[in-house]
């Protein structure tokens, strides 16, 4: 079911009607049923994957849940008897023995997201060469990157016990499938979510209107922004279009991802803000950031931050690397020191890639992105003394010269995406340097990308929305917020408005494909 | 205070609601320039007490006059067509006009027996917009339901589906840009285009030369063509309705012989009666040189005429249908009718 | 507890360790930072910061980091 659809609004609205109106204890019931239904309409052939994963974590799971029981019990017992050494020596069995079932889950789980992705490579390939490509008709199981990242990240936070373990599977299976986060994240951790999913939920009609105002919000940057633009992004695609044209496709395709990414979990956000559960925020205004580390700190958070808990870190502070850094930090200094967290880094940026697909391109992207992080930081010594010496801090236009520097090399990064041949990506990078066509900006040739002037004013007028909004958000916190001390007559007089735009100014029914969020095929 | 802030929340929605109703209206498109699209609609300001309905594509309400049939027989007929009207489409018109009225004569015109499936037709582009011109003038009823069921194109069906239909703002939600004069003149009230379901034109653009296209690999009708038509002819059949089976005088597109045969069988097989009208050119008196308004592909208000002249008698004669005008109320109703018809004619006349 | 602010100092000697409690909350220490500071504190106390125990609890103030080297010495 597309999230843009009729039908899951009305999906939606019936939910939230039931969900206040049964009893409280029986609601995270409803909404694991909610959650299958949801599933079962993107595809029944797809449900084997879900039940999969739910089951292997619940038994691996489970699995270690009994021995870290029984080590509770026997160091218990025998509390008195037992030597400090004997007791560590007994504590480390019991995490060798379930690290076995830990491994089995990962290598399962990720073995069948491998193979998932791996089968797709060459439709990919084809699609995006024969110019029919799109995200959706790839047919990755519905959310599968995201629910699997979720479900195993939970299984290594019960192998370090930092979660007590769920033991009822259903409640499990709702923790995994909870489907407003289905579609594209965000990634949540168990134990920030678990505890919410299960609690009974009063009605609150701030929440409710909250809620239902931010998917408003996420249904215009999607339908009014994301999709048109996307005609444009697509046609900037063609081999023909270097140089300047290359540079304004990394601006649309920046546009589009932004309002298809950002806008997809507002709505799954409000959604779950509606039904009175609290999703981590996965944007903090990213296009605003100062550097490379900041940007990711502000942009596809919940990713960022399962990769630092569960592959960054545990990398970095491994006993090899440990040994790595004393030994070169003898040899190589300060560079030296620095050494673990690079390696962990590249090793980080390669599943980071790898997650978004299995093609070269999105392995290029990771590395790029882990080369600017790796360059800035080994600079910002530089940076800081250059800064000081003519006081740039101080001064107001280099906060948005910064901001404009961040946001052209993120484009330009990016847009790698696009191009499943690496070859490519970097002709036309080659070509910003070598071709100064200009005139394309004036010529006409926007006019022939699929949007119309009338498109064009839509798309500049909803970013100065956007923009607004973010600013408004920046300075003076949440915008819904602000608005709620308003008079009511005023804010639903907004509120319509906004419902009203996207109504009339959405890309959607006749005329349009249907297009998937670009982000439920990673 | 809370009951306060919740009468401000009703009320708010009820304007809200009513706005989205408005724009709804106003985004909608009109048909009054572009009148094919107006047709079906106006059914139901004249439905009741007609002893023929008429049911079919351009065909049928460029060529047919029950003006003319009333004035020279005192016949009482209707017609229920829309452009590219499609079989299932004439199906579910027939099966709701039966709500309305239980005509002694159903006239289905056989052109349509050509197209098997919404994605069979010609210039896929056009077909959903043709489709709403048939459906979005019914009125809700499981009828028309249906009839949006069968006539969904994929791209339709993995669009907006049903959902385009119940709330037509979400299909014509850009027409905003697009809007005419007319969308806000005709916002609550239209105009009465056709006479009785009958669109007329007054202009003359004879025939040139002969009509020619490509011969066809299968002549044969499609499966779900017939399955329609053994619809409409079981649904006559269940209220004691006459099915008479047409191809109007059209000369393009060819109405080919392999396809004559095979409607000559059927019309035998279940006992009806199939009029070639094109097999009684000369009787009629068409004269493709003046009669026909765009060079043979509809007839003009003269050629319509003589048509439903002779048609008329066939109705007589052949299906018994009786003379009403005795009736000094349908009289009444008539004679206005007639008045509109010749002071219509008379406009575009003047006009053209 | 010396050795420790010794080594947050070297990274930014521009914090006050002692006083401040939100070094991750306010994004004072990030996670390049708190990669070295593990490093700095296995080849100081000899002792391993797991994974685990990486979390913003363990790494908004010196003196929780402190109790945290203390638990695992005591381990």
């Amino acid at each position: 079911m597309q999230i843009t659809s009729f039908g899951f609004l009305l999906f939606a609205a019936l939910l939230l009607a039931v969900y206040y109106l049964i009893p409280k204890r029986a609601q995270w019931a409803l909404l694991l049923a909610a959650s299958y239904c949801f599933y079962l309409w993107a595809g029944i052939e797809y449900l084997g994957f879900i039940l999969l994963t739910t089951l292997s974590t619940y038994a691996a799971t489970m699995a270690m849940a009994a021995r870290q029981e029984k080590q509770e019990k026997f160091l218990a017992e025998n509390k008195a008897t037992i030597s400090r050494e004997e007791r560590k020596a007994y504590k480390a069995s019991v995490k060798r023995a379930n690290r076995v079932y830990l491994i089995i889950c990962l290598v399962l789980n990720f073995g069948i997201l491998a193979v998932c992705k791996a089968l797709l490579i060459e439709p990919f390939k084809t699609a995006a060469s024969a110019g029919t490509f799109s995200f959706l008709s790839l047919g990755l199981p519905l959310g599968i990157s995201f629910y699997m990242f979720q479900s195993m990240g939970y299984a290594v936070d019960v192998y370090r016990q930092t979660v007590k373990p769920e033991r009822n599977p259903f409640k499990l299976a709702l923790f995994v499938s909870f489907f407003p986060q289905l579609i594209q994240g965000p990634i949540s951790k168990f134990g920030q979510l678990a505890p919410q999913l299960y609690s009974p939920k009063k009605f609150d009609g701030k929440q409710l209107s909250f809620g239902l105002q931010r998917m408003l919000w996420g249904y215009f940057k999607k339908l009014v922004i994301a999709d048109r633009i996307a005609a444009a992004v697509f046609a900037l695609r063609g081999p023909e279009y270097t140089g300047v044209a290359f540079f304004v496709l990394t601006v649309f395709y920046a546009i589009q991802i932004y309002g298809d990414f950002t806008g997809g979990i507002d709505i799954a956000v409000g959604l779950a803000q509606a039904l009175g559960i609290k999703l981590p925020e996965n944007f903090i205004r990213p296009y605003f950031s100062k550097n490379i580390a900041e940007y990711w700190r502000r942009w596809h958070i919940s990713l960022g931050e399962w990769m630092k808990d569960y592959i960054f870190y545990p990398i970095s502070v491994s006993q090899p690397m440990l040994k790595l850094s004393k030994a070169a930090r003898k040899r190589m200094g300060n560079f030296g020191k620095r050494l673990p967290v690079y390696v962990a880094s590249v090793a980080t940026w390669l599943v980071t890639g790898i997650w978004h697909g299995l093609t070269p391109n999105f392995i290029v992207w990771g590395m790029l992105n882990c080369f600017f992080i790796v360059l800035s930081e080994e600079c910002s010594g530089l940076y800081e003394k250059f800064h000081g010496r003519f006081h740039l801090k101080e001064k107001k236009w280099y906060g948005g010269f910064e901001i404009l520097r961040m946001f052209i090399l993120m484009n330009l990064i990016r847009i790698v995406d696009l191009f499943p041949r690496v070859g490519d990506y970097f002709a036309r990078m080659g070509s910003l340097f070598t071709t100064f066509n200009f005139r394309i900006l004036w010529d006409g040739t926007m006019l022939q990308l699929g949007l119309s002037a009338l498109d064009y004013i839509i798309l500049a007028g909803g970013i100065v929305l956007i923009f607004t909004v973010s600013l408004i958000q920046e300075k003076k916190g949440s915008v819904r917020e602000l608005l709620w001390q308003k008079n009511p007559v005023l804010r639903y007089a907004l509120i319509f408005a906004l419902l009203v735009i996207v109504l009339l100014m959405g890309s959607y029914g006749f005329g349009y494909d249907a297009s998937g969020f670009i982000y439920n095929a990673f | 205070m809370k009951k306060k802030s919740i009468l401000i929340l009703c009320v708010s929605l009820a304007v809200c609601l009513a706005l989205l109703w408005l724009l709804q209206a106003l985004l909608m498109p009109k048909y009054m320039a572009n009148r094919e699209g107006a047709l079906i609609a106006e059914y139901y300001g004249n439905a009741g007490n007609n002893d023929v309905v008429f049911i079919g594509d351009c065909e049928v309400y460029e060529n047919f006059s029950p003006i003319t049939m009333w004035e020279e027989y005192g016949i009482t007929s209707i017609i229920r067509g829309s452009p590219q009207q499609l079989i299932w489409q004439s199906y579910y018109l027939m099966e709701e006009t039966f709500k309305y009225e239980t005509p002694k004569v159903m006239v289905f015109n056989v052109l349509s027996m050509k197209y098997d499936t919404p994605e069979s037709t010609k210039e896929q582009d056009q077909r959903e917009p043709y489709n709403r011109m048939t459906l979005d003038g019914m009125r809700w009823s499981v009828s028309k339901w249906n009839a949006i069921e069968a006539s969904m194109t994929q791209e339709e069906r993995e669009g907006l589906g049903m959902w385009g239909y119940i709330f037509p703002l979400l299909r014509y939600h850009d027409r905003w840009s697009q809007l005419e004069a007319e969308d806000f003149q005709y916002l609550f009230r239209k105009e009465q285009i056709s006479d009785n379901g009958y669109l007329m034109q007054t202009g003359v653009k004879p025939v040139m030369g002969e009509f020619t296209e490509a011969p066809l690999v299968d002549y044969t009708f499609g499966e779900n063509s017939y399955y329609y038509l053994d619809k409409m002819v079981e649904l006559c059949k269940s209220h004691g309705t006459q099915l008479v089976l047409i191809k109007a005088p059209s000369l393009s597109p060819i109405w080919w012989d392999e396809w004559d045969e095979q409607m000559e069988n059927y019309a035998q097989e279940h006992d009806l009666v199939y009029i070639n009208l094109l097999d009684s050119q000369e009787q009629i008196g068409i004269d493709w040189t003046t009669d026909t308004y765009d060079a043979g592909l509809h007839l003009n208000v003269y050629g319509a005429e003589k048509l439903s002249s002779y048609f008329g008698k066939i109705l007589t004669e052949k299906c018994g249908v009786a003379d009403r005008r005795g009736d000094p109320q349908l009289s009444a109703i008539w004679a206005e009718k007639v008045k509109i018809y010749h002071a219509r004619k008379e406009e575009m006349e003047a006009q053209s | 507890m010396e050795k420790l602010l010794e080594i947050l100092d070297e990274l930014h000697p521009d914090v006050d360790f002692e006083t401040e409690e939100h070094l991750i909350d306010n994004k004072i220490l990030d996670s390049f930072d708190i990669v070295t500071i593990v490093a700095e504190i296995d080849a100081e106390y000899d002792v391993a910061i797991p994974a685990e125990e990486l979390i913003p609890e363990n790494f908004n103030s010196a003196k929780a980091l402190y109790a945290l080297v203390e638990k695992l010495m005591d381990e």
